[in-house]
């Protein structure tokens, strides 16, 4: 037992610095040679830098809307509602947010709303929305900004991105990427 | 074919097709053979035997090894303790976050010793850098080689020979690191590197959105954590939102591949056995019944997923990717329910979705995955979870056609399974005792005092929970089988980071893991002990389809008998509510 437990504390002291001290400097070193040094894929434009895979909040009627974030879109933290399907309370919220999208959308028909857009992400922080979601709103952004709506149309055609290789998993439009370059269009 | 369908598939199928040769490699790594890797580890494990002071030829009997694996394990709980009581102070703590409450830090320390990782702490504010990478990355790789080792001595007792010795402890889980989990792990992270996932010291980061706010973004050295938090079936996140946060998990290429290396070694160790044991029949009788679970649980699932919530259905609006709610649009209704099965049914408990927001069916299908724990189940563990079965299968299947029981030609006898019964029955007693208990307090009311408050400071014990009705003690019943099962998933809208939840989750934690673990080496070290009888006409044969439903119908039977009444209770009330 003695002898086990002294085998036992330099093994763990050999393993720390091997495992979490010279694995993590190799992958480290590595990460420095990825996009952005490994600290995240940014966008720039205007001379500013988002990060492209965290959601922001959008209210203004002219941007295009993320998805609802349970915790307000902050990145120093997050998470989902875990609401239950069956929670009244959550469905009154989901009823809610119907209210305010069709409020903000007149002329929408309800029927063409997608889930996406009155649920809350996973991690709060989903910076994707469907394309279903994405032309829904197109009507709203139109009449603020006094764009033709087929040209925003196409805009959203634009940054519709694919599935992995073509055939795997869904297709989604990024709500920053789509928000920058409809900044852009003159 | 539908491309979010393709999706799952291909992960199903690419993962089966990695894990042959790499099971075939295990084999050869626990049974000394010469591999490709000797040339450059050999050196480096000689280097750090010698630092150690362990000669790893010694051979050890099954309660040296016991006595072994015991010992570091508690040299490695001491070790997160002070990480997670002293990290505002020790270094690497650019965010200034606070040290944890013993409370916590107890939870915390045993649930990622044993594999868990539940975790009741939020990435983001509840861990340094210095715990996320000393302590809990560290024990990621620890705990997930303490399993594989534990199943590479079970491995060695059920060869046909009769003695004690049963190789070296640290020699398996030494080899099981360098071996195994950290050339995969270099390449994992080096993936997630270059799709977006953070690898950087720096702390949070603070930008202006384009709409003018404030944004506050987290970072850190996330992609060599993600990548062992997946191999070694840990889960447990380095955000709070674990593999939903877009930084965690960036991109459908990124989920697939932390999906399949999630499954790659509890499928290994399958073929491992086989391998090792020459007895490749038997292995794939034994995946297939695996298989054959798993696909009864996660068929059902994606199904209630793609068709989304009827009581949003009842709204007017439309469910084109099915029930949206804690999923994120980039991994869609598919992949999520996949995962959700999938990491329920191993021990992993990472989540790319909230379960706590799925359908009623898919979240008593995630509970049932923990509760048989062994259609695949966690790195070595899973595999030893399964033994236990096998045990009683061929105890059960002896006695009904009137036949000797045997497995790898040694006798199965009462004190063997005495021990089987025990691991098989400890399991749903924690699990039903406690969430009988804690929904006791919840049904009165109770007030905990200070085991408990909630965000208003609140004492009644029904504050915990974060939904009303079946669903409310879905949550209780899930948190004590996600601990029971050393998953780490959870209903997180749970209030679970206080005295009450974190300490009884804690002993629950520490029963689950040891004795599943001491109780598979126990036995095959008996049965090594034992005469070799060559196989006859006699023996029932366990390389069969018929024993394979035979031991798919034991798992059900004791899953079906122990736990069906608590889920009426919760989700299957829950579905015909909402009919």
């Amino acid at each position: 037992m003695k002898k086990e437990l002294l085998s036992s504390i330099l093994l763990t002291i050999v393993c720390m610095v091997a495992f979490s001290g010279v694995y993590t400097i190799i992958v480290w070193g590595i990460a420095q040679m990825a996009p952005n040094k490994g600290e995240g894929f940014v966008v720039s434009a205007n001379g500013k830098t988002y990060y492209a895979n965290i959601a922001q909040k959008f209210t203004d009627d002219k941007y295009f809307w993320s998805r609802p974030s349970a915790v307000d879109y902050n990145a120093a933290g997050s998470g989902g509602s875990n609401k239950a399907p069956s929670n009244p309370d959550y469905l009154a919220d989901v009823q809610k947010r119907i209210d305010t999208f069709i409020a903000h959308n007149p002329g929408v028909k309800k029927s063409d709303i997608p889930s996406d857009l009155v649920t809350a992400s996973g991690s709060g922080l989903d910076p994707d929305i469907s394309i279903q979601g994405a032309k829904v709103q197109v009507k709203r952004i139109a009449a603020v900004r006094h764009i033709p709506e087929d040209k925003l149309d196409n805009l959203v055609t634009e940054h519709i991105e694919k599935p992995l290789l073509g055939i795997l998993g869904p297709e989604k439009v990024n709500v920053l990427k789509l928000n920058l370059a409809l900044d852009q269009l003159k | 074919m539908n491309a979010e369908l393709l999706g799952v598939i291909v992960m199903f199928v690419a993962t089966l097709l990695l894990s042959v040769p790499l099971g075939r490699y295990i084999a050869k790594v626990y049974a000394g053979d010469k591999v490709w890797t000797d040339a450059i580890l050999n050196p480096v494990e000689r280097l750090f035997f010698k630092l150690s002071r362990i000669n790893p030829a010694r051979e050890m009997n099954w309660k040296q090894h016991l006595i072994a694996l015991l010992t570091i394990n508690l040299v490695w709980f001491l070790w997160a303790m002070f990480c997670l009581l002293n990290q505002s102070w020790l270094p690497w703590n650019p965010d200034h976050n606070p040290s944890q409450t013993p409370d916590l830090a107890f939870n915390t320390a045993v649930s990622f010793l044993v594999n868990c990782n539940l975790q009741d702490y939020s990435g983001e504010t509840g861990a340094s850098y210095f715990t996320q990478v000393f302590g809990f990355m560290f024990l990621q790789f620890t705990s997930a080689a303490t399993g594989m080792a534990a199943a590479a001595i079970v491995f060695n007792a059920l060869r046909d020979r009769t003695t004690e010795k049963l190789g070296n402890f640290y020699n398996y889980f030494l080899k099981s690191i360098t071996r195994i989990l950290v050339p995969i792990c270099i390449i994992v992270a080096t993936l997630h590197a270059f799709h977006g996932t953070p690898m950087t010291f720096k702390g949070i980061d603070t930008v202006t959105s384009l709409q003018g706010d404030t944004m506050h973004v987290s970072r850190g050295p996330v992609a060599a954590f993600v990548a062992i938090k997946h191999l070694g079936t840990n889960g447990g996140g380095f955000y709070g939102a674990n593999s939903a946060h877009p930084l965690e998990n960036p991109d459908y290429f990124t989920n697939t591949v932390q999906m399949i290396i999630q499954i790659l070694i509890p499928f290994a160790m399958v073929f491992a056995f086989g391998y090792y044991l020459r007895k490749k029949r038997l292995a794939w009788v034994f995946w297939a019944v695996m298989t054959i679970g798993f696909l009864c649980l996660v068929i059902p699932a994606i199904n209630a997923e793609i068709h989304g919530n009827p009581k949003i259905a009842q709204m007017g609006i439309s469910q084109p990717s099915g029930n949206m709610e804690g999923k994120e649009v980039r991994f869609g209704s598919y992949a999520s329910a996949f995962w959700s099965i999938a990491t329920t049914v191993i021990s992993t408990g990472s989540v790319n979705a909230m379960h706590d927001s799925f359908m009623p069916i898919s979240g008593m299908n995630m509970l049932l995955g923990m509760m048989v724990n062994s259609f695949y189940g966690g790195v070595g563990v899973g595999f030893l979870n399964f033994f236990i079965y096998v045990i009683l299968a061929v105890f059960m299947g002896g006695l009904m056609v009137g036949r000797t029981p045997e497995f790898m030609g040694k006798k199965i006898e009462a004190r063997e399974m005495k021990i089987a019964m025990i691991v098989a029955l400890l399991h749903p007693f924690l699990i039903l005792a406690f969430t009988a208990v804690a929904s006791h307090f919840t049904a009165l009311n109770t007030n905990m005092g200070w085991w408990f408050a909630d965000a208003a400071g609140k004492h009644n014990a029904s504050g915990w929970l974060n939904n009303p009705s079946y669903h409310g003690f879905s949550e209780m019943l899930y948190q004590y089988t996600s601990c029971s099962a050393n998953n780490g998933s959870g209903f997180e809208g749970l209030a679970d980071n206080n005295p009450f939840w974190n300490i009884t989750a804690g002993i629950v934690l520490l029963f689950s893991r040891f004795l599943p673990i001491i109780g598979p080496i126990a036995i095959a070290g008996l049965m090594a002990g034992k005469k070799f009888i060559p196989e006859s006409s006699g023996t029932l044969k366990t390389d069969t389809g018929t024993f394979g439903i035979l031991v798919f119908a034991v798992k059900v039977i004791i899953a079906a008998l122990a736990f069906f009444p608590a889920l009426a209770l919760g989700p299957i009330a829950e579905f015909f509510s909402m009919k």
